[in-house]
């Protein structure tokens, strides 16, 4: 059975709630099957939008969604088969964990055996077996979270879609509930669409990652890629953390460009610029900067170390370098630390296929 | 020494539960300060009223301290044939007093309510003592039994000893449309006189369906306002509260104008030609206008309760219902009718005893078809005058309300209503 690649497609769609402002704009997505794609962006990107009209509560204002190659537009959405976690769990408040779970099963008719065996079968999976009969008030935030997953898998829909689910989680239970749910994923194979803003909670879950921004999608590629090879600054800017350089290309050659910033001039890696006199952004990942390289790197520059921030596994350091005071490095926290004070001045090097010459900003 | 709980002391030596009332004392009369004007109001025009109404309600002492010698001869006295000599002694000399206190009229009438008759020869027998006409030295019997015949008759003694207890369930009996009969017994009155009973069921009629029409309509409204977007829902909350800003008596003066014979309400009938001009149909002074009135003035009761709890349901709710496969109506039936039976029930329940105690409107629209028992008891406050059988009704009245309370309770559960 070979999986299909667009197993959901949105095609050509817009979405627009009062006529005047597009919150969606032409999105193109193609989601295969048993893929575990997440939507991120800020708030008022437009994924939730996205992730609502599949679920058949917003209708698009132009295009057609497809599931399994058919339109589902028309479809309303208790017909569409779709599994779905709310982001306040929704549980219903007056029926028991049973109740909860036999409810999507009840109203496809299924025999009362068949019920049980699945209703036992999703809540060993989300490990709360013996819960059946508790009221979901009488549960803790992240056993209901657990009876909302094992809710909307237990009819065995074709897509699961999970909106902004581990928001009201603390960190520690987030981080471990992404774990469960990733395995959940990989265990039973379903398409899941994952809704957040956290972009940590992307990277560690998802097959893909569409970043969303401004009713488009900016970036659409694994989390890997994604986050060393952002396509734009404003993904740089969000995934993860980002030193930046506003300047000038003044001279481009195949896989290197030279940028002019306010008063010295750096390589990097021409990206989206094209030619000569365009303005730019450089990106840089904080780890990709080094202190005093051994190695010879194409740019090496001084700066003088305004403040040290101890965070435990490492440590940050922002330095003056390049006319900016707001220059961040990663330094991880080693027995062969170096003693970094402030107002002491370092030598910092790194490669121009790291600095990624950008659209400007 | 282990089954001896030992006692936790606070640094100085004072067990910890001396400690702890002394240092809450001076919060708990303070909040008991902050109550007692409110419980001081509560008593006065709560508690004391309805005591004072169930005294005046079963209250009989009057005719007892009218004729107490003559009670005390009838202790002795079978009631089976005309009391002796005694007892018609006693009766003179009782009757003697209340003449030189000019208080006779009151014990005819009072007598007169427990049979008919007795007004005119207590009447007749002032008269001849106030003349002096009976000779104290020859058997008063004889002679008060030549005042009237009815004097002779055994019915009407009877009917004094009845009235001899301090205390008397006669007028609650009355409010069921029963009596104690000569021999003592309960017993019911003619078929063709039992209006009381006709009130009660009328009135639960009444309240019943105001009810049901309130939930029918109210529920949608209240809905529609919790889902609505700010703005319109707003708007739509002034309509409903907008009523309770209007004088309930201009309410319902409004609703007359509307639903009279050549009101507004039948004028639009006969233009669109749903009825014909000389058969125009009757809208008030029946149940109909009874319904029609009540219910939209009892409408915000029902809205608020539900509104209220109608808002603290998470419209995700009704999504998950739907995505897990309901039919609208399912997730709505499954999901979203449970969680707003808190406020179905107090609403009905706020809705039903406003409904079952209500006046005005009835009075006003109601018509003849169209009274309940509290007309009855006002009726009986205002124009008969006998507050205790007023009192008895009213009580009456109270205890079923207190019932279908309990029934409610029974039945829901009052932790679950939830007003706001």
């Amino acid at each position: 059975m070979s999986k299909n690649p667009e197993f959901v497609k949105f095609d050509k769609v817009d979405k627009s709630y009062d006529g005047k402002v597009l919150v969606v704009k032409d999105l193109q997505l193609d989601i295969a099957e048993g893929e575990f794609i997440t939507m991120l962006g800020p708030s008022g990107s437009g994924k939730t939008t996205c992730l609502m009209m599949l679920a058949g509560f917003e209708t698009p204002t132009h295009g057609e969604i497809l599931l399994d190659g058919n339109i589902i537009s028309n479809i309303p959405p208790h017909k569409r088969g779709i599994g779905m976690v709310f982001q306040n769990y929704a549980l219903f408040p007056h029926m028991t964990v049973y109740e909860n779970l036999a409810f999507p099963l009840r109203v496809r008719k299924v025999e009362k055996d068949e019920i049980d065996k699945k209703v036992d079968k999703a809540l060993s999976m989300v490990s709360l077996s013996g819960f059946e009969t508790r009221m979901p008030a009488q549960l803790s935030g992240g056993q209901q979270q657990r009876v909302a997953v094992a809710r909307a898998l237990v009819f065995d829909p074709a897509v699961v879609l999970m909106d902004e689910p581990l928001g009201a989680l603390d960190k520690n239970l987030r981080e471990s509930m992404q774990y469960e749910i990733k395995h959940i994923h990989e265990s039973i194979g379903v398409t899941v669409v994952y809704v957040t803003h956290d972009q940590s909670e992307a990277l560690t879950m998802s097959n893909r990652i569409a970043v969303f921004n401004d009713g488009k999608v900016q970036q659409l590629s694994n989390p890997a890629e994604l986050y060393e090879k952002p396509v734009n600054s404003f993904v740089a800017e969000f995934i993860g953390e980002n030193n930046t350089f506003n300047g000038e290309v003044i001279d481009i050659a195949k896989d290197k460009c030279k940028v002019k910033l306010a008063n010295s001039e750096i390589l990097a890696n021409p990206i989206s610029v094209k030619s000569k006199g365009e303005k730019t952004t450089v990106s840089l990942r904080p780890e990709r900067a080094l202190i005093n390289p051994t190695d010879k790197m194409d740019n090496m520059f001084t700066g003088k170390i305004e403040e040290v921030i101890y965070h435990g596994d490492h440590t940050r350091v922002r330095l003056n370098l390049l006319g900016s005071s707001e220059f961040i490095l990663k330094v991880p926290n080693s027995t062969s630390n170096l003693e970094l004070k402030v107002s002491q001045d370092i030598n910092i090097g790194w490669n121009s296929t790291d600095a990624r010459a950008l659209d400007p900003k | 020494m282990s089954s001896e709980t030992k006692k936790i002391l606070t640094t100085d030596g004072i067990p910890l539960e001396v400690s702890l009332k002394k240092a809450e004392k001076k919060n708990k009369i303070k909040a008991f300060l902050l109550v007692a004007p409110l419980l001081l109001f509560l008593i006065i025009t709560y508690v004391f009223p309805i005591g004072e109404m169930f005294s005046r309600s079963i209250d009989d002492k009057m005719i007892t301290n009218m004729l107490p010698k003559t009670f005390k001869e009838m202790e002795k006295w079978d009631g089976k044939e005309l009391p002796p000599e005694e007892v018609f002694t006693a009766f003179y000399y009782d009757f003697k007093v209340l003449v030189e206190k000019q208080e006779h009229g009151k014990l005819g009438q009072r007598l007169n309510k427990e049979k008919n008759g007795f007004n005119s020869i207590t009447k007749k027998l002032f008269r001849q003592v106030k003349r002096k006409k009976i000779d104290e030295s020859v058997s008063i019997k004889e002679q008060i039994m030549k005042v009237h015949k009815r004097w002779r008759t055994v019915e009407y003694w009877q009917a004094i000893k009845r009235t001899a207890p301090p205390y008397t369930m006669a007028k609650y009996l009355k409010g069921m449309d029963m009596y104690y009969a000569a021999d003592g017994s309960i017993t019911q009155v003619e078929e063709d006189r039992r209006i009381h009973r006709i009130l009660w069921l009328r009135t639960l009629e009444i309240a019943f369906f105001v009810t049901l029409f309130c939930f029918l309509m109210g529920y949608p409204i209240a809905h529609l306002l919790a889902t609505l977007p700010m703005k319109y829902s707003n708007l739509l909350m002034i309509c409903v509260l907008l009523p309770f800003w209007t004088s309930l008596l201009v309410r319902t003066a409004s609703w007359m104008i509307l639903l009279q014979q050549q009101g507004v309400v039948n004028d639009f009938f006969v233009m669109i030609g749903l009825v014909a001009d000389d058969n125009r149909p009757e809208m008030m002074y029946n149940k109909v206008g009874t319904y029609v009135a009540m219910t939209q003035i009892l409408l915000p009761f029902m809205v608020l309760p539900l509104y209220s709890v109608m808002k603290t349901i998470s419209p995700s709710l009704m999504r998950a219902g739907k995505s897990l496969g309901g039919t609208p109506f399912v997730a709505f039936w499954k999901v979203y009718f449970p969680l707003t039976i808190p406020g179905i029930g107090a609403g009905c329940l706020l809705v039903f005893i406003l409904a079952i105690g209500y006046y005005i409107t009835p009075a006003l629209v109601g018509g003849a078809s169209g009274t309940l028992i509290s007309n009855q008891i006002a009726f009986h406050m205002k124009q008969t005058l006998d507050w205790s059988f007023a009192s008895a009704m009213g009580l009456m009245l109270l205890s079923g309300v207190l019932v279908i309370y309990w029934i409610y309770n029974k039945l829901v559960g009052v932790d679950n209503i939830k007003l706001g």
